[in-house]
């Protein structure tokens, strides 16, 4: 089956080629046909890959699979090579499975929609790109892949693009990207000018023995990748254009913009893992912008009104949970929060997106409540991802934030467990707050919106019903505190192995794991406390006493004023950067590039011009002053010959 | 029996030389385009009489055999030319060269 593993990217792509060439021709049901038939097809080779994977011996699950030489330059040797190993086979099931839902999903959300094909074309060719980024056996064609990724949800955020707010927000986010990819670049030259290969293995391999730990070039060459993780993963101070890339489709949301894409920088620091383990400074920014970024995201989705911006917020705070991870040595527990977000935020997306589809495009949550009676499958699962998100036991979310916080806590330190247990308070909450206002109390519909106001169609609960089963069992891969309980590690203990290897830092974490069963129960119960109290929280708030967050916001109003306004974020970075480089960009154009630069083209033009003007006084067109010119020539000529 | 007194080759290269002249004066100078090509029918047999002449000298057939691919050309050419001569006056009127400048700058 490992043959194949070629056609797992191939076949999305063959998908949107198709797809993109027939946009407009093709009939739906053929476009819906190919975009999901492509993706569920590589989900199947997948799923056979991950079996024939399980077959070998754990230190033998690494299959490369070249496809042809890319650039072959000097020293500079870029395949187009496939790599399958565990860290890559849970991606690529995750990516094609949810991917795979979310195609299933969206040919009922879609349904209405005129450019039907081009929305596939770019889905598949986002599913395309994001698994060669994760396939990839080198830093190039990750950021091939990278690239990729970034340019479809380009296209998808503006993909009504006759919205103006839309345009602008994908121009926002591929500008912010664009910052972002600038640091993984750096990053990537200086690993070639260390290693002199781009090579994952090679360079892996290599690093313990030619970077000192701590060394300086370790230690750049760790940031600067974190900071293209920081654009992709949107983390401060790089967040802000994912709030606004709920401008796209709601299953565009649910597929890039929380269950896959935004998680390729999680992934690119899991699977650089020795290069920050090298690193321990590094490592530190990692768990501190994590860290702080789940609480800083937390606190904005408090008081969101629109329904997918809350859910953006927590996408943000929970990738800062994936960071925190990372940044304390837990690899392996920031994969498995990477996989069970991928399924409950997928599922809260798609929920949301299903309200939104039954309240004819309604998504401010002022505008919604008591649906809990007519959409009762909608609410259902959404009640499951949200108490999976809440870290609910037995729920998905519940394993792995909790081993999260108990690494934060074995690692580094009661001050980053503390802000990780705030954050978890703070997101139970405020997914509560949103689950309350749109499917109980009074209903707050607008007339138009309850005579319209249908469940959806089956093409879009069985996906949302599928993805409530991985959340509710999603966990138990990974049950803590039991003997052979944790299958997601173990799977992944290959690829993470060699950290122990290296010297400090996070080896000590991986030992410690067994360390204290009492310790892991007593934050386990902690963590479940203060869950259950944020429910309660917002319990009182949006049912019990629906007037007391206004009398809260009164009492409080300049904190209210600060977060209601995002912390003013969005204005700071106008004002302070995009003003500056804005007026900067217009200085330079209208003095330096119309003035010196044409000046110097134009002028060089017009000299020109005048000389050829002199030069044309010579040309009479008469035959006979040419033939006069000639002959006195030849006379000179013959004269001086004569009289030499 | 003594060979009849000739005239040295020197008068005969005087006379091309002359004609030569005279042909090229008449392609300058003159405006009309018949005078003009006449002037080149002179100046080419001012080549030829020199040729001839050479050849008469050195005992040798190769300036005979210059001279009739000169004149085989020559007429060739006044076909040509006389040609383009009388499509140049059927579209103007005029064979006068100094109305025909359209190879101006």
């Amino acid at each position: 089956m490992l043959d194949y593993l070629g056609w797992i990217p191939a076949l999305p792509l063959i998908g949107a080629i198709i797809n993109g060439l027939g946009a407009g021709r093709l009939p739906r049901k053929v476009v819906s046909a190919i975009g999901t038939g492509t993706v569920g097809l590589a989900f199947v080779i997948a799923l056979g890959c991950f079996n024939a994977l399980l077959q070998l011996p754990p230190d033998q699950r690494y299959h490369l699979e070249q496809a042809y030489s890319w650039i072959d330059s000097g020293d500079l040797s870029v395949p187009v090579r496939l790599l399958l190993d565990p860290l890559s086979m849970v991606m690529v099931l995750i990516v094609t499975g949810v991917g795979f839902l979310i195609h299933v999903y969206s040919t009922g959300y879609m349904g209405h929609e005129k450019a039907y094909g081009r929305y596939f074309a770019y889905l598949n060719l986002f599913t395309f790109s994001m698994l060669v980024l994760v396939m990839a056996d080198n830093f190039l064609l990750m950021f091939f892949g990278w690239e990729g990724v970034g340019l479809c949800s380009y296209l998808l955020i503006g993909y009504w693009y006759q919205r103006p707010s839309a345009a602008s927000a994908g121009k926002k986010a591929f500008v912010v990207n664009r910052i972002g990819d600038w640091g993984f670049m750096i990053g990537m030259f200086l690993i070639f000018v260390a290693f002199t290969t781009l090579d994952f293995n090679r360079v892996f391999t290599e690093a313990p023995g030619r970077l000192m730990p701590g060394s300086a070039m370790a230690t750049a060459i760790a940031l600067f990748l974190f900071i293209g993780a920081i654009g992709k993963s949107a983390q401060i101070p790089l967040y802000v254009w994912l709030p606004d890339a709920m401008e796209g489709p709601t299953p565009v949301s649910a597929l890039i913009h929380a269950a896959t894409m935004v998680t390729a920088g999680v992934y690119m620091i899991a699977r650089c893992h020795i290069l920050y383990t090298l690193a321990p400074a590094a490592l530190m920014v990692v768990a501190v912008v994590g860290a702080a970024t789940a609480l800083f995201a937390a606190t904005i989705g408090l008081l969101q009104k629109d329904i997918k911006r809350v859910l953006a917020y927590s996408t943000v705070s929970q990738l800062g949970y994936m960071f925190l991870a990372m940044g304390v040595g837990a690899f392996a527990s920031g994969i498995f929060h990477l996989m069970t977000h991928a399924f409950f935020k997928a599922l809260l997306f798609l929920g949301a997106g299903s309200v939104i589809h039954a309240l004819s495009g309604e998504q401010d949550m002022d505008r919604m409540g008591g649906l809990k009676s007519a959409l009762p499958k909608t609410h259902m699962t959404m009640l499951i991802a949200t108490l999976a998100i809440a870290g609910i036991f037995p729920f998905a979310g519940f394993f792995s934030k909790d081993e999260i916080l108990f690494h934060a806590w074995e690692s580094g330190g009661p001050i980053l467990w503390a802000v990780g247990v705030i954050g978890a308070f703070l997101t139970a909450f405020y997914m509560f707050r949103l689950y309350f206002m749109t499917f109980h109390g009074p209903s707050r519909l607008t007339e138009e919106a309850k005579h319209h106001l249908h469940e959806s169609p089956n093409s879009m609960t069985i996906p949302l019903m599928i993805l409530a089963a991985l959340s509710l069992v999603g966990g138990f891969i990974q049950v803590p505190l039991m003997e052979g309980g944790q299958r997601l590690s173990e799977f992944l203990a290959p690829v993470f192995a060699d950290v122990a290897h290296v010297a400090g830092g996070a080896g000590a974490a991986h030992g410690a794991e067994h360390g204290g069963p009492g310790l892991e129960v007593a934050l386990m119960v902690i963590s479940l406390a203060v869950a259950a109290s944020g429910i309660f929280l917002a319990y009182r708030f949006y049912m019990v006493d629906p007037a007391a967050p206004k009398r809260l916001a009164e009492q409080m109003r300049g904190l209210y004023k600060l977060i209601f306004n995002k912390y003013w974020v969005d204005e700071i970075y106008n004002d302070k950067i995009v003003e500056p480089i804005r007026r900067g960009s217009i200085a330079l154009w209208q003095k330096f590039d119309a003035a010196v630069i044409d000046g110097a083209v134009n002028g060089v033009g017009r000299q020109i011009e005048r000389g050829a003007g002199l030069l044309r006084q010579a040309q009479t067109g008469s035959v006979q002053v040419y033939a006069m010119v000639i002959t006195l020539g030849l006379v000179v000529v013959l004269g001086y010959l004569a009289l030499r | 029996m003594t060979p009849a007194p000739t005239v040295p080759l020197v008068c005969y290269q005087i006379l091309a030389a002359i004609l030569f002249t005279i042909g090229v004066v008449g392609v300058l100078v003159r405006r009309s385009a018949l005078i003009i090509f006449m002037s080149i029918e002179l100046m080419l047999n001012a080549v030829n009489l020199s040729f001839v002449a050479f050849s008469r000298q050195h005992a040798s057939m190769d300036g005979h055999i210059f001279v009739f691919f000169v004149m085989a050309v020559a007429a060739a050419e006044v076909a040509v030319g006389l040609a383009i001569l009388v499509a140049i006056f059927r579209n103007r009127d005029t064979a006068n060269v100094d109305d025909v400048r359209l190879l101006r700058g």
